[in-house]
């Protein structure tokens, strides 16, 4: 045993600090994410369900109606928006096991900001959910979608941006939610609408009144349009098949272009985060 | 390390209320820089309060209190770079390996990374874990947690050590072994340990301790002054009729007796020149006597009128279930 002592210097906060703090919060999930193969494969079974049998079940009865298109093509983008909630909202509600287990307060005592710290779980969270959406890109070509580059691109990163946001969301429900029990039906009553009214499943035009405002009010419609805006522009379809499946987002006359839908994300993404970080710095 | 601090902690005039329950109601402390100092109570005494004050978790309601220099509510972060922290409940990540876990928190603390290899070898080599670093901790025994968590809290060479009952739950051998590491820490570092628990053995260890009871400091000394002070010897005997035990020995000896933990207890100055008159002029019979010199047990019966289990046993003390809820 040596008698020397290394006493190490710990340098006050800055910039720099706070990014060293976030990249460590971001390499343990990816530690985590490598350890939890099983994680891996339950969050892809969901979306492969959701494509094929609901997609193949449904594209026969609603094949009249889709033209050129097939219905298993409109519903990729969907599928892989949704793919992405499952994850990432459980990224950002694991928080309620970080709490359980104590390493929360581990995080939360260090000498760094609580936004340093939920930020890596945020981009954390968004990395592992964009990853596994991986496998789902690579079955494109599958439902007739072209394995375009720039297309898969734009994808990769409204996923990431998407994932962001939700994992901010499962951090905010998480701040609330205090047992493990009590984050299951969290998921239940707060996710699983938010697929159902995103337009990931089924378009946006021709819906009833309620319905619309329900979709127009949720932040993950405006993750979801832009990619099968993305994935459109690169199928060879008829004006009428676009106007039906593909009919943008509509704040009364007003269509919503596509880089103020991206906005839209990035600014729920800065309100979730803000909120999630005023509750976590309440809670000790 | 230059820095110069007159106290490693100072605290004046701290007092928390929570709703209802005055967990801590105006204490003062000085500890010195380099002193192993033990914070004493039966749970729900305000111990675990005042620490988290001390760590900056929990805001004071009243009064000051300063860390290694630093005010806890104004400079937290100041504070929370020059102290390290072993909570009661575990507070490590199982599916990570010790040494994963470590490197986290010196990222975590900013530890400067040119020292940061060397440092955690040093603090694992300390702990007896260095051979198990590689493993995930949820393949740990208690103990062994127990010395990572201390270990973390070394890492990144904190001026004040806090530890929150290190012991609680663990076995007495795993006990003793906890404070042959917080013995040995003195010897290898420049640092001050500031340690609760409600076991008054463990005190021993401490150069000086603070008992606590409802929410105020009731004797700061050296374990060695605090039992000198008592001055007396403790006789605890074992009888027939306990009532009449107590009543024979206030009539013959003018001696005040209460029965603690199922056996009648008192304080006479020789004990045992004091057994043989016992025997001779008591009324009731008696089963058993033993004689014992002055224990930090005996000191916090003095102090409080209680021994620290009945303490702990007793009813009328909601803040002892709350404090742990938290």
């Amino acid at each position: 045993m040596t008698t020397e002592v290394a006493a190490v210097r710990i340098p006050a906060g800055g910039l720099r600090h706070e990014l060293r703090a976030a990249s460590v919060v971001w390499q343990r999930e990816m530690i985590r994410f490598s350890r939890d193969r099983a994680r891996v494969v339950s969050s892809l079974v969901q979306p492969v369900l959701f494509l094929f049998v609901l997609g193949g079940g449904l594209s026969s009865i609603v094949q009249a109606g889709t033209g050129s298109v097939d219905f298993k093509t409109f519903l990729f983008p969907g599928v892989l928006a949704t793919s992405v909630l499952f994850t990432a909202a459980f990224a950002g509600i694991s928080m309620v096991w970080d709490r359980e287990f104590g390493f929360l307060r581990e995080m939360l005592v260090a000498p760094v900001s609580t936004a340093a710290i939920l930020t890596g779980k945020c981009v954390g969270g968004a990395t592992v959910a964009t990853l596994q959406s991986l496998v789902l890109l690579a079955l494109a070509g599958t439902v007739g979608v072209p394995y375009d580059v720039v297309m898969l691109l734009e994808l990769v990163g409204l996923l990431f941006l998407m994932a962001f946001m939700i994992t901010a969301l499962g951090l905010l429900l998480a701040s609330r939610v205090k047992t493990i029990q009590a984050a299951m039906p969290m998921v239940q009553l707060i996710i699983t609408p938010l697929m159902f009214l995103s337009g990931a499943l089924f378009p946006l035009s021709g819906l009833p009144g309620w319905l619309t405002v329900l979709t127009h009010v949720n932040p993950m419609t405006y993750a979801v349009e832009p990619m099968r805006s993305v994935v459109f522009a690169r199928l060879d379809t008829d004006a009428a098949t676009l106007a039906a499946f593909d009919p943008g987002i509509h704040w009364g006359d007003y269509r919503v272009s596509l880089g103020l839908q991206v906005l839209v994300v990035v600014l729920a993404c800065l309100l979730l985060l803000t909120a999630a970080v005023a509750r976590f710095a309440r809670t000790e | 390390m230059g820095e110069q601090v007159a106290a490693a902690v100072r605290v004046r005039g701290l007092v928390k209320r929570y709703k209802e329950v005055e967990a801590v109601r105006g204490i003062d402390l000085d500890v010195v820089p380099g002193e192993t100092f033990g914070f004493l109570g039966p749970n729900g005494a305000g111990k675990s309060t005042t620490i988290k004050i001390l760590c900056t978790l929990v805001e004071a309601t009243e009064g000051t209190a300063q860390v290694a220099g630093f005010d806890v509510a104004r400079d937290r972060d100041a504070v929370r770079r020059r102290i390290g922290l072993v909570f009661q409940e575990p507070t490590l990540d199982a599916y990570l390996t010790g040494e994963q876990n470590l490197r986290f928190h010196g990222e975590l603390y900013g530890v400067d990374r040119s020292t940061a290899a060397a440092r955690r070898e040093e603090v694992l080599q300390m702990v007896g874990l260095w051979d198990r670093r590689r493993d995930a901790v949820q393949t740990y025994s208690g103990g062994m947690r127990r010395r990572l968590e201390i270990a973390r809290g070394l890492l990144h060479s904190p001026q004040v050590l806090f530890l929150d009952e290190p012991t609680i739950g663990l076995d007495p051998q795993t006990r003793a072994s906890i404070w042959e590491y917080i013995r040995e820490l003195h010897r290898r570092e420049d640092i001050t340990v500031f340690v609760t628990t409600h076991y008054m053995d463990e005190a021993e260890n401490c150069d000086r301790i603070a008992i606590m009871n409802e929410g105020r400091i009731v004797a700061l000394d050296t374990p060695e002054a605090l039992k000198r002070a008592i001055g007396k010897d403790r006789v605890v005997i074992t009888t027939d009729d306990d009532g009449a035990a107590i009543a024979s020995l206030r009539e013959q000896f003018e001696i005040e007796a209460a029965v603690h933990e199922g056996a009648v207890s008192f304080a006479v100055t020789d004990g045992a020149a004091f057994v043989p008159q016992l025997f001779a002029r008591l009324d009731v019979p008696i089963h058993s006597v033993s004689v014992t010199r002055p224990s930090l047990d005996d000191v916090f019966l003095a102090h409080t009128g209680t021994t620290i289990r009945d303490a702990e046993r007793g009813g009328g003390n909601p803040f002892a279930i709350m404090a742990r809820g938290r």
